[in-house]
């Protein structure tokens, strides 16, 4: 069984305190992802789980047993970096039978879990090869058959797809999310993506300046963000903020609509802004409208669909007054008066 | 350089230097082939005439070339595996994060500059004599007779010299093979369940095996031609207990006068020092490979 939870735990590297007092609970079977951008304390949260960073102060518990104190090879987790950490000098096969070789298990035993791990990662063609003859994805897997052999309460993920193009980390995603599903093991997986968040996780943490920010699953955090923060980290192209007049309107500081909830024509319709197109991206299945409008700011705006709008072109945009989000001064979210 | 016409160019000027190294090196060698064939005694002058093998012979029969061979294996393989060993564990020592580090690495490194023949006074006068060395000083202050190192274990003493010498530079290669070891491998080995020494014997010292090869390499270049060491202690002595093949070559050459036999042992030498080198690019390929 994997469930973490951590208790008032803090970090600090000398007088820097990196992660303030932080609670968080990750049920069993969870498919945990931590987001937030670069320096955010993200990383240092998954080692100081892992036990390759001492805590500072506080508690962490793996299982209902106080972990804090104890050796990470014991902690009954197992890790795949974001370098992949494979061993040069080892074939696959002995990168992957290594933990068990250090816990003294059987060799005969050891080889069939290779054997096992291997075939879940199609990896039994390249038992063989050295890690510097495999290519990213294979290196990938193979850091993961080193974490499945040790069958862990808990799989730590840290960034393991930033080194991969951008083909192979849409396939890696699956092939995780998939091992997730059969394996049905607690995971914990560090991302700076936003989309891997979203598309991965059963429940996003959302991190900035070691504070949690908010904790939920990924439609929560889309239609429910607590601020400004998660509002603008959550969804891409990111939220469109205005403030000024427009938000008073709405009785807040600053309100946040996201590309996708604008309607954009050519004609003038009630309650609409007036704008002009200063680029169009065209995707295909969609296409993202930068504008400037006439209240005096710059508004993404996605559109489904071709709409053959070109720079200069006057345009009328509507937000869905149903999906506006009112934030006050200090960036909180607002409640709705819906 | 892509074209025919700058490469050609290229090797053209390339040529000077080439030809001047080879003549550097062909000369030496071949004027040395012909004196080893030659009777050739500097106390007979005007008396040189063709010997044939003769000086061959003489140096590959006499008993003091086995003693010399086995003396410079020895102190050439007593010494690596001193430099070799004492640098793994000074440079994880030196790996580790203190207060002062960068004073107590130029320290380390700080015999390396110091001439052999210096180093070597040193060492017997002021360490390794029997009457006023410091060694001498602490037998006597425990109540134990002093021990006369270059008369009781001369070769053992030259050891200690040469390796004091070439251990900063064995410390210093196998450090920054260290220190390029990727940290989040021993992590991993960390969670892996690897203790420090399956830590240290399957993730560290295999990181380190090529910067141990190369270390190997050039000592063992240098190492062969240890030379000033014995000039200024023991002059070979006693016996021949501390000479080696170049010792013996100076004492033929120009202690016995016999230019001929010297040209001899260092033709000997130089095939030797080849077949040492042929084993050591075949090891030494092997490793550096991927």
């Amino acid at each position: 069984m994997g469930t973490i939870t951590l208790t008032k735990v803090t970090k600090s590297f000398g007088s820097t305190e990196v992660i303030p007092p932080l609670d968080l609970e990750i049920n069993d079977g969870e498919f945990v992802v931590f987001v937030g951008p670069s320096g955010c304390g993200k990383s240092t949260l998954l080692r100081l789980i892992a036990g390759l960073e001492d805590v500072t102060s506080g508690v962490i518990e793996i299982d209902g047993r106080d972990a804090t104190r104890i050796p990470p090879a014991r902690r009954g987790l197992a890790m795949v970096f974001q370098s992949y950490a494979l061993y040069p000098h080892m074939t696959v096969a002995k990168n992957i039978a290594f933990p068990l070789k250090m816990a003294g298990v059987d060799k005969k035993v050891a080889d069939d879990k290779v054997a096992a791990a291997a075939k879940v990662l199609n990896l039994t063609d390249y038992l063989e090869r050295r890690p510097g003859q495999l290519s990213g994805g294979q290196r990938q897997r193979v850091a993961i058959g080193r974490a499945i052999v040790r069958e862990p309460e808990a799989f730590l993920f840290d960034e393991p797809l930033s080194n991969l193009d951008a083909a192979l980390r849409v396939n890696m995603r699956l092939e995780i999310s998939q091992l997730h599903q059969d394996l049905a093991t607690t995971m914990i997986y560090v991302t700076h993506d936003q989309v891997e968040a979203m598309t991965m996780a059963d429940k996003i943490v959302v991190l900035h300046a070691g504070h949690i920010e908010q904790v939920g699953s990924p439609l929560e955090l889309y239609n429910n963000p607590a601020n400004m923060f998660v509002a603008g980290f959550i969804g891409s192209p990111k939220m469109n903020f205005i403030g000024g007049e427009t938000a008073s309107a709405f009785g807040a500081d600053t309100i946040g609509v996201r590309p996708e909830h604008f309607a954009i024509a050519t004609e003038p319709t009630d309650g609409a802004w007036e704008a002009t197109v200063d680029v169009s991206e065209h995707l295909g299945s969609d296409t993202f409208f930068h504008v400037h409008s006439g209240i005096g700011e710059r508004l993404t705006i996605r559109s489904v669909g071709e709409l053959g709008l070109k720079h200069g072109d006057k345009v009328y945009v509507t937000p869905d007054r149903s999906r506006i989000h009112r934030f006050d001064a200090n960036g909180n979210t607002v409640a709705s008066q819906r | 350089m892509a074209t025919a016409h700058s490469r050609t160019a290229a090797r053209f000027m390339l040529s000077p230097a080439v030809v001047l190294l080879l003549g550097w090196m062909i000369i030496p060698l071949s004027m040395t082939i012909y004196f080893s064939f030659l009777r050739y005694n500097l106390l007979m002058p005007g008396m040189e005439e063709f010997a044939g093998f003769m000086n061959y012979r003489f140096f590959l029969t006499d008993p003091a070339f086995f003693a010399a061979l086995a003396n410079t294996i020895l102190l050439v393989v007593g010494v690596l595996l001193i430099t070799v060993i004492g640098g793994t564990l000074l440079a994880l020592l030196l790996d580790q994060p203190v207060w002062g580090q960068g004073i107590v690495r130029i320290l380390v490194i700080a015999p390396f500059f110091v001439m052999p023949t210096v180093s070597a006074l040193v060492w017997k006068n002021m360490f390794m004599n029997p009457v006023n060395g410091l060694f001498a000083h602490m037998a006597k202050a425990v109540g134990l007779e002093p021990f006369d190192f270059l008369a009781q274990a001369p070769l053992f003493s030259i050891i200690i010299m040469v390796a004091w010498q070439w251990l900063p530079f064995a410390t210093l290669i196998l450090l920054t093979a260290l220190q390029s070891l990727d940290r989040e491998q021993i992590e991993a080995s960390e969670i892996d369940g690897a203790g420090p020494f399956s830590r240290f014997f399957y993730i560290v010292l295999p990181h380190m095996a090529r910067a141990i090869t190369v270390v190997i390499l050039i000592q063992t270049i240098f190492l062969l031609s240890v030379f000033a060491e014995i000039l200024v202690t023991t002059n070979g002595g006693p016996g021949y207990a501390s000479t080696n093949i170049t010792y013996l070559v100076y004492a033929q050459s120009l202690l016995q006068f016999d230019v001929g036999g010297g040209s001899a042992g260092g033709i000997v030498a130089v095939i030797l020092a080849n077949i040492v080198a042929i084993f050591l690019m075949r090891m030494i390929g092997k490793n550096l490979e991927v």
